[in-house]
């Protein structure tokens, strides 16, 4: 809990007052033996203009959380603060947040255009206005043909095109994104990725968004959070979540990773030295205000090992070659380790390569300098 | 070429014998409609073409007499034509009735459907079939029920001077008033469940949607949901009002005989008045005014739904 905490202080003195800010969101439902906590005291604060994501498996809450903020249920404890308001009662439609929902939720008794103008016209804005606003939607989702078709006549692609468009249309201070892009293939995602990004940087409005696919995190966010079982567990830039995991979750949920346990020999300031299974010692980087001691676990992605053949004595670990797989831009080394425990180790290709390890071969596994990361648990 | 001639003559006897299957399949209800529907339709058409007999019954004698009747009056004494205004009187109540009935069950209907749909899955079908429990009972003695709640010594009355809010009975039995209250009474469940049909299939992401986009709960209920279910509230309407036209147990009870409706009129022709060509005629009108309405529903909700196109 004080970790937690810390992250959010940190938040705070960052940015002087976030778009979003919950504070403390306890959310739970039903009552007695059936009642469920969706959220666990989550703290977070998203900035402005910042591409947000929440990260997690299906069930961590981060669905719960994004209604919450959008208005559509209210916390059972905490605050919820649109740009230093308190907005944590406020009924979804006083609320200057809009949605994209995962369904996209279009009116199908309504044209694309028609579609587009609803929250201008339920903000009483002028004919003309929202007129000229619904053009310029429409040119920014590049739909201008198909402004007078029925919603159930355009493809999912265009639904999504139309359902973003709608929730911009009345340039909303906050945009919520749950999961738009889990119903489309995978060539039209990729594009609908870059179409997202482009259009949160000409809107310059901040975007919440939601998904479980830690590629689409990682490429799309500024920065995000890692949610499970109702809880925020990291909160970070891509680049840290992926390199500095503090949590045994978080780095077996964001890309692959190499658990390794070991004993803590000495630790000054951010920096340990870990005594491994091999015997071998390693210098490793420590988590802000972890001071561990005992036997800890150690993390390595697979890209940050080298492996060595034959060469007993050099490297961190020793091993016996037990898989090889080809991927095109990369080859994946399987490795038993003597505690029967498999570690994996990953090569970029080069065209030249051939393959200079075969199966069944004892090797050694050096990792690249500063690769190894102790979590927190 | 030879092959391909012979594939679709294939083809073509597939479909004959599916054809003759479906027409097979069809045959009990089509065969159920053919007598008992059009059939008697039939007999009455033509005695509203022929004369009365003295004691009821019917003689077989052209005459389009009753057909006069419906519209016009003949005084007994002095053979002048005047409209018929007594069954002026009554098309006219029958209708009024019939619509306000149609109001006052949507009105009751709408929000009632909405509940049972907002409810969670499993306990819906319980709320389903409270509203069907009054089906149990015999109309009639839902009807005696209804009269003993408002008649002058009646639990409303009673009520309402136990508390001093009135002095004395407000006569509400054998008026418009109970007879609509009854038709209410007895219809309701026909607008209930079209509307819950609909209702059920309503997708409340699109609720929320209309809520996030700055929709008032008022605004939601007027451009989603009203737009949305409207199916529903024309089915029921539909249900509500045709039966409400032809109403005959409700109102000879709560209306006393004294406030007739068409179904009493049709009634009273083939009982005591002993006139069954003009009972046969008017039912033959009621008939043709349910079909007028029926058309002009169907006409403008095909209009709504072709104009988004």
């Amino acid at each position: 809990m004080a970790n937690k905490s810390e992250i959010v202080q940190e938040e705070f003195d960052k940015s002087a007052q976030p778009a979003i800010c919950a504070e403390r969101i306890t959310k739970t439902f039903g009552a007695g033996k059936d009642k469920v906590v969706a959220l666990d005291d989550v703290c977070v604060a998203i900035r402005k203009n910042e591409f947000f994501t929440l990260l997690g498996p299906s069930g961590c809450g981060k669905t719960t959380l994004l209604r919450l903020i959008a208005g559509f249920d209210h916390p059972t404890e905490g605050v919820i603060m649109l740009h230093g308001k308190d907005i944590s009662q406020l009924p979804p439609y006083q609320r200057s947040i809009n949605t994209v929902f995962q369904s996209y939720a279009l009116f199908p008794h309504m044209t694309v255009a028609q579609n587009i103008s609803f929250g201008l016209e339920m903000l009483g804005k002028p004919k003309g206005h929202v007129k000229e606003t619904v053009s310029e939607m429409l040119a920014l989702v590049k739909m201008e043909e198909l402004r007078n078709r029925r919603t159930d006549q355009i493809s999912g692609g265009q639904q999504q095109r139309v359902a973003l468009a709608r929730a911009l249309a009345p340039k909303p201070q906050v945009l919520l994104l749950d999961e738009p892009l889990a119903a489309l293939d995978y060539k039209l995602r990729k594009e609908m990725q870059i179409e997202l990004k482009r259009l949160q940087h000409e809107t310059g409005i901040t975007f919440i968004f939601v998904t479980h696919d830690q590629e689409e995190a990682l490429t799309m966010s500024d920065r995000l959070a890692v949610m499970d079982a109702g809880r925020i567990l990291q909160i970070g830039t891509p680049r840290q979540i992926y390199n500095h995991p503090l949590e045994r979750f978080v780095a077996d949920f964001i890309g692959s990773t190499n658990f390794l346990s070991a004993q803590v020999l000495s630790n000054e300031g951010r920096r340990a030295r870990l005594k491994l299974s091999s015997g071998k010692e390693v210098s490793v980087e420590l988590p802000d205000g972890a001071a561990p001691k005992g036997s800890v676990t150690a993390v390595v992605r697979p890209e940050y090992s080298l492996l060595i053949a034959d060469s007993e004595g050099e490297g961190h670990l020793q091993g016996v070659l037990e898989n090889i797989v080809y991927f095109g831009t990369d080859t994946h080394y399987h490795i038993r380790l003597p505690d029967e425990t498999m570690f994996v180790s990953r090569r970029q290709n080069q065209r030249e390569d051939t393959e200079a390890f075969r199966v069944g071969q004892s090797v050694s596994i050096a990792f690249k300098p500063n690769s190894v990361q102790v979590l927190r648990d | 070429m030879k092959n391909k001639a012979a594939v679709s003559n294939l083809v073509e006897e597939a479909q004959r014998k599916k054809t003759r299957n479906s027409w097979l399949l069809s045959a009990p209800a089509l065969l159920v409609l053919a007598f008992a529907a059009s059939g008697p339709l039939l007999i009455v058409l033509v005695y509203s073409f022929i004369s009365s007999g003295e004691y009821g019954g019917v003689v077989w004698k052209f005459s389009t007499d009753a057909w006069f009747n419906v519209v016009f009056h003949r005084d007994i004494f002095d053979d002048k034509i005047a409209l018929a205004d007594a069954h002026i009187i009554i098309l006219w109540r029958s209708i009024k009735l019939s619509f306000f009935t149609t109001a006052t069950t949507l009105l009751i209907g709408f929000p009632t459907a909405y509940f049972i749909a907002t409810r969670p899955r499993k306990t819906r079908n319980i709320w389903l079939f409270l509203i069907t429990i009054p089906f149990w009972t015999n109309l009639l003695i839902r009807t005696f029920a209804i009269l003993e709640v408002i008649r002058n010594e009646g639990l409303v009355n009673i009520g309402l001077q136990a508390f001093g809010i009135i002095d004395g009975p407000i006569q509400m039995l054998y008026t418009d008033f109970a007879i609509m209250v009854g038709m209410t009474y007895v219809y309701l469940p026909l607008m209930v469940l079209p509307l819950y049909a609909s209702m059920e299939r309503l997708d409340f992401n699109l609720v929320e949607a209309a809520y996030d986009l700055y929709a008032s709960r008022r605004q939601v209920l007027r451009r989603v949901i009203i737009p949305l279910v409207k199916p529903g509230i024309i089915a029921g309407s539909i249900l509500v009002f045709i039966p409400s036209l032809g109403a005959f147990v409700t109102p000879r009870v709560l209306g006393g005989g004294k406030k007739m409706m068409l179904g009493n009129l049709i009634e009273l022709q083939f009982g005591a008045g002993r006139n069954w060509p003009l009972g046969a005629a008017l039912s033959i009108t009621l008939l043709v005014l349910v079909m007028i309405a029926l058309l002009v529903y169907v006409r403008t909700t095909q209009r709504n739904s072709g104009s988004l196109q």
